[in-house]
């Protein structure tokens, strides 16, 4: 059995308004296993930060029960601590600091002996490309280099368990695909991430297993080929000259869904290489010419439109 | 290591950082250090003369007269700078880090407070260095320096707890810059500038039971031979006391957030 980095039970929040009660999280449910990385993902205001914040014992939770990388969170919430890494939404570095001392802090406050974080400190700064920048405070950074420091600032201490909260919200696309590229390393020296975004790309790209957070409840968990399959869309569309062609195509292909009016055929398919290449074999046989042809395979995006019944301008 | 040790380790990389910070940004303290030099030479030179006769001497009496007045008026000044850097700092994502990592958390407070100490004295001492350049003569021996120092130094513990809480409780940095006004009034209303018997009796009354008036009492006393009394240990009473409460204050409101 896998052991599970993070395990949540019924986890409940909410916050006191003058009108009644706003509930933010309502009744979640988590295993994630050790060494993969589990994306949360969510509109803006589904209770991603909240789980964030509540996971690394930066509020408390109102129910439930939790464990965090084998603590209880309720119980020992400094062993946690001693855990995890978190890297937030919002630059959590020191900006009067240049990018070195930062790290030098952080090596401190994990009570590394000092030649031990001179080291780390020297070994992160190359890993991070902010070699060049290592003598420049914080302030002065590129909003991709001060995310770059604060996930490197993270990493002081060597974390079993980290937690980014959107680490790519508002960084430009190439330092989008570098961040991408070091959340890939990480995992693969084992570390288990706990990733939350609004990107559904990101989520296909990077997650092992996502579980998708709609008004403060789990909508839907797995991986992103299950989320996939979850909705029907996958298909061939074949689009003929007459009648007479697309009923012969209707009789040969068993599942197809002919449509007389637009002289249209859906087939229901994965839309890879191979099945379409059959299928054109199948109706070249019989000398049955298409004049068109369109694929359409579903993608995270209609996996959560469907599920959550949102327009789509409301997700990016 | 036990939990007293790591917290007195936290607390002194706190500190570090607090001081980097300072050097990074010296405009705050050049402030903070200019602001009572310009009332020093305000209070000696455009109403020294007549306050003095008051006094029975003139302005090299007053110069005596001010500078201790001067000097609790400077601390005043710097909790407010106090309190606006522990509201900035709040608002930065550096502190939820802290929050999640397994240090002592007095300690991001302990560093602000160091800092801010330190900070202080420096002010003081390049304010007392003016004053003896423009007529300060006090006559107090090397214990007595000590002592005033010592009294000095613990009203500026007390009063930068103080400024902390202030800044925890504030809801912005611009909320933090106002909460500790008062601090910067209360000298003039007690015996910092002027002797209390001559104001009228309501005031007189307030100035003569209020904090500042036994410290700035005190080290007048230390530094000029004026008589002490009780007001030295009603001093040391005040200061220990605002520092506890300021303290427990501050650390519950940071714990809570």
């Amino acid at each position: 059995m896998t052991n599970l980095a993070i395990e949540a039970n019924g986890l409940r929040k909410s916050y006191r308004h003058k009108d009644g009660d706003k509930v933010v999280l309502d009744g979640i449910d988590l295993a994630v296993p050790e060494g993969t990385i589990f994306s949360l993902l969510g509109p803006n205001g589904a209770g991603k930060t909240t789980t964030v914040q509540i996971l690394s014992t930066l509020l408390r939770a109102d129910d439930g029960q939790v464990r965090v990388a084998g603590y209880d969170l309720h119980r020992q919430p400094d062993d946690v601590r001693g855990a995890i890494g978190v890297t937030g939404q919002y630059s959590a570095v020191d900006k009067l600091l240049t990018g070195e001392e930062n790290l030098l802090l952080m090596a401190d406050l994990k009570h590394l002996p000092k030649s031990e974080g001179r080291r780390k400190a020297k070994e992160l700064l190359e890993r991070f490309d902010l070699v060049d920048a290592a003598g420049r405070p914080a302030s002065t950074y590129s909003g991709g280099m001060q995310r770059r420091l604060d996930l490197a600032m993270t990493l002081v201490g060597d974390p079993r368990l980290i937690f980014l909260d959107e680490p790519t919200t508002g960084l430009d696309p190439r330092s989008r695909r570098s961040m991408w590229g070091i959340v890939r390393d990480l995992v693969a020296d084992g570390v288990t991430i706990f990733l939350t975004t609004q990107y559904l790309e990101e989520a296909d790209e990077l997650a092992d297993r996502i579980a998708l957070l709609d008004h403060g409840r789990l909508i839907a968990e797995g991986t992103a080929d299950e989320l996939k399959r979850l909705i029907p869309g996958g298909h061939i569309e074949l689009t003929f000259t007459d009648t007479h062609l697309l009923e012969s195509a209707d009789r040969l292909v068993e599942a197809g869904v002919a449509d007389p009016e637009a002289l249209t055929l859906q087939v229901p398919s994965d839309g890879s290489v191979r099945a379409i290449r059959e299928l054109l074999a199948l109706l070249d046989e019989h000398a049955i010419d298409v004049a068109e042809m369109r694929v359409h395979t579903p993608d995270l995006d209609d996996v959560f439109l469907t599920l959550t019944g949102q327009q789509k301008e409301t997700i990016r | 290591m036990s939990a007293l040790t790591l917290a007195a380790r936290d607390s002194s990389t706190m500190v570090r950082r607090q001081l980097k910070r300072l050097i990074r940004y010296p405009s705050m303290t050049v402030q903070l250090i200019i602001t009572p030099v310009i009332l020093l030479l305000l209070f000696v030179y455009v109403f020294g003369g007549t306050l003095g006769n008051g006094l029975g001497g003139g302005r090299h009496v007053y110069v005596n007269y001010v500078v201790p007045g001067i000097l609790l008026m400077a601390a005043a000044t710097a909790a407010t700078g106090t309190a606006v850097m522990v509201a900035t700092d709040m608002t930065e994502g550096i502190i939820a880090r802290f929050r999640t990592m397994r240090i002592s958390r007095a300690s991001v407070l302990t560093g602000h407070v160091v800092g801010s100490v330190i900070q202080q004295l420096l002010g003081m001492a390049v304010l007392v260095g003016i004053a003896l350049a423009i007529g300060f003569r006090p006559n107090a021996t090397f214990v007595e320096w000590l002592a005033a120092i010592g009294m000095l130094t613990l009203f500026v513990v007390a009063i930068t707890w103080l400024a902390v809480a202030l800044g925890l409780k504030s809801s912005s940095p611009e909320a933090a810059s106002n909460a500790p006004m008062p601090l910067v009034v209360l000298p003039f209303l007690g015996s910092g500038f002027v002797p209390t018997d001559s104001m009228p009796t309501a005031i007189r009354w307030f100035a003569e039971y209020q904090p500042f008036t036994p410290i700035m009492e005190t080290v007048r006393g230390l530094l000029l031979g004026t008589p002490i009394g009780h007001n030295a240990a009603i001093a040391t009473a005040w200061c220990a006391g605002i520092a506890a409460v300021s303290y427990l204050w501050a650390r519950n409101t940071f714990n809570k957030a």
